[in-house]
């Protein structure tokens, strides 16, 4: 939605991506549509979740598998997003150029997400196409056919995509950053894996991921839109009543290690601005602090306009266009990050002020007027979560994969409202470390001149 | 993958209506102010959005970038309510609030539950009268867009390459400059031309106040017209005047920069969307390059494997003509040469040959089911009302698919013929300087 013809916008979208959009991160994790969904376990064990809106001709559908990376060998980077890639480019009955061009022919669309947890593949149809829709989203997810030719062309393409990467220095400040605070972890690793990694992948390893990981009893399937609850479940078993249990297995991965010290990572780059990420690990999704967090990122600088990053470094120092922090705080293991991009010579400065606002708050309690602020924009806006078919149905699958049950939008305001001064206090000293904290800088060091 | 598709090009995919025709309802008050509003009860929710009638085309040289510093400044407090009160007051409320400039036009807007859209109403209301415009603030705003120019553009070799093209095509057109304004105006800017810029444009009569969700027309008329009602009307606004001249052959630049791939963009300059040829310029658009099944996909990504993405898009929501654009990104170790030609053939073929039934059937279909989606979300369909309504009216919304409907392949073809031409193209091409990346 950014334009380059058009659209500039006053924040950069990243920030309302995160305010607005279903995201599985704390400032945006929304309360739920418990009063308009409905879950049921179907026999093979796939969970679905169907909420009905009559109000536009429109059927979206989203199937989160639990493959993602998380769960591919540390040996194969980019296994878990290369068979996702491949889902859409052929099956047993069907060429890749036959699926593009049936649901584009409808003016739908079959799209498909890696990630760290899960992947998602997910369908826009018009109501008329639904048939043909569920149709072509079970026969991709059920009967892929890897053929060789399709994996060479998918492996060239995200190689291509990888050294694109390299142009963005956003980009390669997060994978270092990444990389240093997860270790050995699995979401240390890129999800679409590494030049030299895709190159290892056989398709006997795709067949075997998606034979082991690609099972109704681990996917999430949410339908809403202009179907009812019996047009819902009659697709499903007419097209996917191939798709059988599975025995899955699999361990959790075992918790990364929290830095000691500071430790800086330098990477030089003829560019005009240092691309600045400082932070360390943080929670898990299932912590009970999680929304003390929450409220405490808020004032900190999640919170755009009414956050102290922002106050600061933006609005009183103009040192940049976006400052903001972040907790992503996931299924097995979670981050904190600050990132900023300024000019070269503004780094130290910029660094600085990001130290000590963290000190900051983890000195004195935040004023009442902060905790209210920030409770009141957590708890106002979660009908702006969850206000378009679209974003129901990833939050439907977001609030299954975390376990938040259908009446979490009763229970949200209640978590956020119980938050006092002294939980922000204790939280921003229980999970924010300036002392022991990963910082990566990416630009131009013979005029950054760091001093850390 | 689309690198250079923009909001304006998605807006004119989901344009077109018919069977679900935008049900505005329209008012003008005295003083010159436009409200339409669009009822929408999906949800409790709306946006209250403001667009005013200013965009970088109405900048000079020398002092290029102050419409889109002026949409910082907005931010930045007014005489009634005071410094960072705006974004802090709609968050408290649990809204959200952002803003957008274009060549075209300076667009505010706020998401809220609809209960609540009096306070976006009142706090536009304040800072259309009584923005703050201090020298001391403008210069430190001025600072946060260098640092967004050298985060959009100076860092980003494709968006310079864009920008570049774009100033090599237009030689009088003010469409030459970026919105952003070009570094050397933004950092000789005096604070006194944004204070007169923004009492020239920001009055009631170059405005339009867009209204869609969960809300009743008549309470929000009514306080809108509290609100706003006493603004006085400003001085009539003269259309600019700006044009440009006949163009003698192809122009070509050349970009380097830091980067990995090679990338190549064409533009060919062709009428806008009040044109009768827009409908089969959107359509050839849609054939070469709406998905995988397209031609340019399937041809120049999937069968020659030549680029890591290639693409084209028809720009037609401008006032004066803009561009029809093509371009594309080399794979790993693949020549920028072969994709530039690649693109090329594409488009000396469907000069000589129209697409099949089918093919502008589905783009059809394509651009219709786009347009029905699009109305999932409140805040598109009321940027959709804005974008036509800046460019020559909403009600251009209700003639678009009918238009796009009686597209034949011939006209597809013919519109290929007349404007993608030398005559109109400019062309860039980013040389990485980095070693052995192909080129």
């Amino acid at each position: 939605m950014t334009g380059k013809t058009g659209g500039l916008r006053r924040l950069p979208v990243p920030f309302y991506f995160l305010l607005c959009l279903l995201a599985l991160h704390l400032t945006a994790i929304p309360a739920t549509a418990g009063r308009t969904a409905d879950r049921e376990v179907l026999s093979n064990g796939l969970v679905l979740l169907h909420s009905e809106k009559t109000e536009l001709p429109i059927v979206k559908v989203v199937v989160a598998v639990k493959a993602g990376s998380v769960v591919e060998p540390p040996s194969e980077p980019g296994l878990s997003n290369l068979t996702a890639d491949l889902l859409n480019e052929g099956t047993a009955k069907r060429t890749s150029r036959q699926i593009s061009d049936e649901i584009e022919f409808v003016g739908g669309q079959l799209s498909i997400s890696g990630g760290r947890d899960y992947v998602t593949v997910s369908l826009t149809v018009l109501k008329k196409d639904v048939e043909l829709g569920f149709d072509l989203l079970s026969d991709i997810i059920i009967h892929p056919s890897f053929s060789r030719d399709e994996i060479g062309r998918r492996k060239a393409i995200i190689k291509s995509s990888i050294l694109r990467q390299k142009e963005d220095p956003g980009t390669i400040a997060s994978k270092a950053f990444l990389k240093t605070v997860y270790g050995k972890h699995p979401y240390g690793r890129p999800v679409e894996g590494t030049e030299e990694s895709l190159d290892s992948i056989s398709r006997r390893d795709i067949v075997d991921f998606h034979d082991r990981y690609y099972a109704p009893n681990n996917a999430i399937m949410a339908v809403v839109g202009d179907l009812d609850r019996k047009e819902t479940v009659s697709l499903i078993n007419r097209h996917f009543r191939d798709w059988r249990r599975k025995d899955i297995s699999g361990g959790v991965p075992e918790a990364p290690r929290p830095a000691k010290g500071r430790k800086v990572i330098r990477i030089d780059r003829n560019i005009t601005q240092a691309n600045i990420i400082l932070g360390h690990l943080g929670i898990k999704r299932d912590n009970p602090d999680y929304y003390a967090v929450s409220v405490m990122n808020y004032i900190l600088g999640g919170g755009g306009f009414a956050s102290r990053l922002m106050d600061n470094i933006r609005d009183n120092r103009g040192l940049a266009y976006d400052v903001r922090s972040h907790f992503s705080a996931d299924r097995y293991a979670g981050g904190f990050q600050v990132q900023l991009q300024t000019k070269n010579s503004s780094a130290n400065t910029a660094i600085d002020e990001v130290f000590r606002e963290l000190k900051r708050i983890r000195s004195k309690p935040v004023t009442d007027r902060e905790l209210s602020d920030a409770k009141a924009y957590l708890t106002g806006s979660f009908p702006l979560r969850i206000d378009s078919i679209s974003k129901m149905a990833g939050f439907l699958v977001a609030v299954e994969f975390y376990g938040l049950g259908l009446d979490y939008a009763d229970r949200y305001s209640g978590f956020i409202n119980s938050v006092t001064r002294e939980d922000v206090l204790k939280v921003a000293r229980r999970y924010l470390h300036p002392g022991d904290c990963v910082l990566v800088v990416v630009g131009d060091m013979k005029k950054a001149l760091l001093r850390y | 993958m689309k690198v250079f598709r923009n909001l304006l090009a998605v807006l004119l995919i989901m344009a077109p209506v018919c069977a679900h025709a935008v049900n505005a309802r329209e008012y003008r008050l005295d003083n010159g102010l436009k409200l339409l509003i669009v009822e929408d009860h999906k949800a409790p929710t709306a946006t209250f959005q403001v667009w005013y009638r200013v965009g970088s085309r109405d900048e000079n040289i020398g002092e290029t970038g102050l419409s889109h510093l002026l949409e910082h400044m907005m931010f930045k407090g007014t005489s009634t309510r005071g410094p960072k009160t705006f974004s802090q007051a709609i968050q408290r409320a649990g809204g959200w609030d952002n803003a957008f400039t274009t060549r075209e036009y300076t667009a505010y807007f706020e998401m809220i539950s609809s209960d609540r859209i009096g306070l976006p109403i009142s706090l536009e209301a304040d800072r259309m009268r009584n923005l703050v415009l201090t020298p001391a603030a403008v210069l430190s705003e001025r600072d946060v867009v260098m640092e967004e120019r050298r985060l959009r553009y100076e860092d980003d070799p494709q968006n310079l390459l864009f920008m570049e093209v774009l100033a090599a095509a237009f030689n009088s057109h003010p469409y030459r400059w970026p919105v952003i304004g070009w570094k050397s105006d933004l950092k000789t800017l005096k604070p006194a031309e944004l204070a007169s810029y923004y009492r020239t444009y920001y009055a009631p009569n170059n405005a339009v106040i867009i209204v869609v969700g969960d809300v009743k027309p008549e309470e929000v008329l009514s306080a809108v017209r509290k609100s706003f009602g006493e603004i006085p009307r400003g001085p009539a606004i003269a259309e600019s005047a700006a044009g440009e001249d006949e163009q003698y052959g192809e122009k070509r630049i050349y970009i380097r920069k830091e980067a990995e791939l090679p990338a190549v963009l064409s533009v060919y300059k062709v009428p806008g969307i009040r044109d009768e040829d827009a409908y089969a310029l959107d359509v050839l658009a849609t054939v070469l390059s709406e998905g995988k099944s397209s031609r340019i996909y399937r041809s120049i990504v999937y069968d020659k494997q030549l680029a890591l993405s290639a693409w084209a898009s028809y720009e037609g929501m401008y006032r004066d003509p803009f561009l029809f654009m093509t371009g594309g990104t080399a794979a790993g170790g693949k020549n920028i040469e072969d994709v530039e030609k690649a693109i090329l053939d594409e488009i000396e073929r469907i000069k000589k040959e129209p697409p099949s039934g089918r093919e502008v059937q589905k783009a059809k279909n394509q651009i219709e089911a786009s347009f029905v989606m699009g109305q999932d979300s409140i805040y598109m369909q009321a940027r959709m009302i804005g974008a036509f309504e800046m460019i020559g009216g909403w009600r251009l919304l209700d003639t678009y698919l009918e238009g796009i409907r009686k597209v034949s392949p011939e006209e597809v073809s013919r519109v290929a013929r007349k404007y993608l031409v030398p005559e109109r193209k400019t062309t860039g091409i980013l040389i990485p300087l980095k070693k052995g990346a192909g080129l």
